[in-house]
């Protein structure tokens, strides 16, 4: 099995409030992260696809296709989007660095047909991701 | 349709600390051969990066495996205030025995990191310098041909 990874980046905004909860416990919970106004982040995507090289072309994947798949479906959704307002899926649920990356994978994994998904690494800084995978996946 | 999905969630810390190469089960000369100049007598330091991955649920409420505030926290009181501008081999008991490599840095991190009680520890990664890195996830984990 050989592993691919293919890394973009995106900028967007957002801001974490949960409508359940109060004011306050929302300021207590999320801190300024609760803005009203929100802020932003450059992040950075990492994602891996598992697979056998093709035997005639020698690849997992063509590259130019990950990367086509990649600004169809994550650029286009998520680049310079306020993600609350913008991105359906976050009217919902608050979108942590743990969501957007659940809702990466959940987005590319139908879409990637040739190789499978294997990792979604999504860094909101430079010390700050999360990821994303299949439990038993053999990950280190 | 992704209930065995796993998401973790890494966060990288930084301290700096001094150590010195030497075991005391070598002689001077063996220590120099195998250490060289991480064996010089008064020491020397690094900036350590300290990357720490935890696993579990994400809270549907919140959003989030653990609130980053209390990982912050627990790594804060378990190891930068420990090792923090500190001498590895004087000031932190593990290291008046053991050699501090980074290699037992990740060993002695992750076991101080383990019993953090709102997420599970699935690894510590510690970068000594921009070109060396190691990593540690317990002994129970097999490593069954991965990836990173």
């Amino acid at each position: 099995m050989v592993y691919l990874t293919r890394k973009i980046e995106f900028s967007a905004s957002h801001l974490y409030h949960n409508l359940a909860l109060s004011a306050e416990e929302n300021r207590r919970i999320f801190g300024k992260c609760n803005n009203p106004h929100g802020h932003g982040h450059n992040y950075t995507l990492e994602v891996t696809v598992a697979g056998e090289p093709d035997p005639v072309t020698g690849m997992v994947l063509d590259l130019k296709e990950l990367k086509a798949i990649l600004e169809r479906e994550i650029t286009e959704r998520m680049d310079h989007r306020f993600l609350n307002y913008e991105v359906p899926e976050f009217k919902e649920q608050i979108p942590t660095c743990e969501n957007i990356a659940r809702l990466i994978w959940q987005i590319l994994e139908p879409k990637i047909v040739q190789g499978r998904l294997y990792k979604v690494r999504l860094y909101e800084s430079a010390d700050i991701f999360a990821e994303c995978y299949r439990n038993g996946a053999n990950h280190a | 349709m992704n209930d065995d999905l796993k998401v973790v969630l890494g966060r990288r810390y930084h301290f700096a600390a001094s150590h010195r190469l030497h075991s005391t089960q070598l002689s001077d000369e063996q220590n120099w051969r195998v250490y060289g100049k991480c064996n010089n007598p008064y020491g020397h330091g690094h900036n350590y990066v300290v990357e720490v991955r935890v696993s579990g649920t994400v809270d549907p409420a919140t959003g989030m495996i653990v609130n980053l505030v209390d990982l912050d926290n627990f790594v804060q009181r378990e190891v930068l205030e420990p090792f923090d501008h500190k001498s590895l081999n004087e000031d932190v008991e593990a290291f008046r025995t053991i050699v501090p490599t980074t290699e037992n840095l990740c060993k002695e991190i992750y076991q101080r990191l383990k019993h953090f009680p709102l997420a599970k520890l699935e690894r510590v990664r510690i970068e000594e310098t921009s070109n060396n890195a190691f990593e540690y996830a317990g002994e129970e984990f097999q490593d069954r041909g991965a990836v990173r």
